[in-house]
């Protein structure tokens, strides 16, 4: 087969120039089989399973990045919502003895990141889950690899407004007891969440899913952006064009590299995540693919038909290169992560307010910002609430990662280091919405989940 | 035994000796050079090498690294992918 040059060099740009990466390679891990009533042995389960299939996964990705040029940036696991498997081992005390285990196998494997410490809440929580939530605060603060997660609505059940209110201390217990509050960047809590989403710290695998599984997360914003950039003067119908046919060639990438890696590990094929994820490397920033649209700064008017354009010819790219898109497939605009993201907030061009309006056209929800650590836990409540409520109304998935830093206010910044990058401190509405959120109970399912 | 295709892809400056010194570490290696294509494109020098690396006397890391080494020399970058990811993007 011939390739022109063209071609061969344009693959090979993406790589060298324009950061394309398989952002993560995320393995979900059944632990259900490991339960046992002595709590010891099933730790050791725990730790093994856990640890073998981490091994073997970093061994299987190093061969295929230098096959193929494509770096493969993360290696992760996901596992069952420990929650589930915690039922009848469910003390604080168990709960942070297995948060341990489970970092330990992350580290002695050389894993970033082990997901799915959390529970499924949506119509209601379990004496486990309680005690889960409970235990957050010291499960954050014993581990580093360790990401939870916590789904508390969905379009069918409604949202459980009675677990949201319980964040509010959570988190703020959390913040006060992780270095610059960076535990709370662990911790996710969604509407909707899919079962297969490779992507931290949300990441877990789902009940319905095989024993063990590989998704993966495909990235590639300073692609876009190149190709972009290259088309300042197409009109919107072309501009969609592009993107999609520059993300179908990023994902045929991405399914290429997962197949082959799935067949090596003899494990199940799961997803391809056709999210856009930044990074804080220079260009690789979904904020900047926004700019080089003609948008002075994400958060300007105009800024949400920018990313609904955006992600509209993402996941049409992304559809037609894999029979097998899942899991989140939006686009990410975390703050503290995007270069692009973080300028727009210091200069004063991005608010909270037109955050919130962003995720309601497509990305996955309000991602790694922080806020003064005086906000009122009641405030916490309202903001995750409000971004979940979109969730549900729309029929999507919306998350929220809130970082209440003890003793910043806002306009300041705080440096999480490494992937998290570093956020400026968001202004939060200072007026009360206290009395709704204490009305407590459950939104109803809604009218648009009444399809049968 | 089928052909090991793969694609080396040289971006920099033109300069005297690209292809021999290339071609000579290939030699050194037992890679077979199928096909060789330039041209000049957003103002670099690109050079695509089609290679079989089916009789190939040493692993592909090693060979990469070599080829990395040669162009960190000669002030280029050089790129080594299989062939499946050009077929994967390029052809339906």
């Amino acid at each position: 087969m011939r390739f022109d040059v063209e071609e061969v060099f344009e693959t090979a740009s993406m790589t060298l120039h324009q950061n394309l990466d398989i952002r993560t390679t995320t393995l979900g891990v059944n632990l259900k089989d490991c339960i046992d009533s002595d709590f010891a042995a099933f730790e050791e389960k725990v730790y093994s399973k856990v640890n073998g299939h981490a091994q073997e996964l970093i061994a299987g990705a190093r061969p295929l990045e230098i096959k193929y040029g494509i770096p493969i940036v993360n290696k992760r696991i996901a596992v069952t919502p420990v929650s589930l498997i915690m039922e009848t081992h469910c003390t604080p005390e168990k709960y942070v003895s297995m948060a341990r285990t489970l970092d330990r196998a992350a580290r002695d494997a050389g894993i970033d990141f082990v997901g799915g410490f959390g529970a499924l809440v949506q119509k209601g929580l379990t004496r486990s889950d309680a005690v889960l939530v409970e235990a957050l605060p010291s499960v954050l603060a014993a581990t580093e690899r360790v990401c939870a997660f916590l789904n508390v609505g969905s379009t069918h059940a409604g949202l459980n407004l009675d677990a949201v209110n319980l964040l509010g201390t959570m988190l703020k217990e959390t913040a006060r007891r992780t270095p610059n509050a960076s535990g709370c960047a662990r911790f996710v809590v969604f509407v909707n969440a899919p079962e297969d989403n490779p992507f931290m710290a949300g990441a877990y695998h789902g009940v319905g899913e095989p024993d063990v599984t590989l998704n993966i997360g495909i990235s590639g914003p300073g692609v876009v952006r190149s190709v972009v950039e290259k088309n300042r003067d197409c009109d919107l119908t072309q501009l969609s064009e592009i993107i999609k046919r520059t993300v179908f060639k990023i994902t045929r990438a991405g399914e290429l590299v997962g197949r082959e890696l799935a067949r090596n590990l003899g494990v199940p094929f799961g997803i391809v995540d056709i999210s856009l994820a930044s990074t804080t490397a220079p260009g690789d920033s979904v904020a900047k693919v926004v700019e080089a649209f003609g948008i002075e700064r994400i958060g300007a008017h105009g800024s949400t038909l920018a990313i609904a354009l955006l992600m509209d010819a993402v996941k049409k790219g992304g559809a037609m290169a894999s029979g097998n898109v899942g899991g989140l497939s939006g686009t990410f605009i975390p703050v503290s992560e995007d270069a692009g993201m973080i300028e727009a907030v210091m200069q004063g061009a991005l608010s909270l307010d037109k955050l919130e309006a962003l995720t309601a056209v497509c990305s996955v929800g309000l991602d790694m910002f922080a806020i003064p650590g005086d906000t009122p836990e009641e405030t916490i409540a309202a903001i995750i609430a409000d971004e979940l409520a979109i969730g549900i109304i729309n029929d999507k998935t919306t998350a929220v990662r809130i970082i209440p830093v003890p003793g910043k206010v806002a306009g300041e910044i705080v440096e999480f280091g490494g992937l998290l990058g570093a956020a400026p401190v968001m202004r939060v509405n200072p007026f009360s919405s206290g009395a709704f959120m204490r009305r407590g109970g459950r939104l109803p399912s809604t009218v648009t989940s009444l399809r049968n | 035994m089928e052909k090991e295709l793969l694609f080396i892809t040289v971006i920099g400056q033109d300069k005297k000796g690209i292809v021999a010194r290339i071609s000579n570490l290939l030699y050194e290696c037992n890679v077979n050079i199928e096909d060789i294509s330039q041209g000049i494109m957003e103002g670099y020098f690109i050079m695509t090498m089609a290679v079989d690396m089916r009789e190939a006397n040493r692993d592909l890391e090693a060979i990469g690294s070599a080829l990395q080494a040669l162009g960190k020399d000669m002030g280029m970058t050089i790129q080594i992918q299989h062939q499946n990811v050009f077929k994967m993007m390029h052809r339906i």
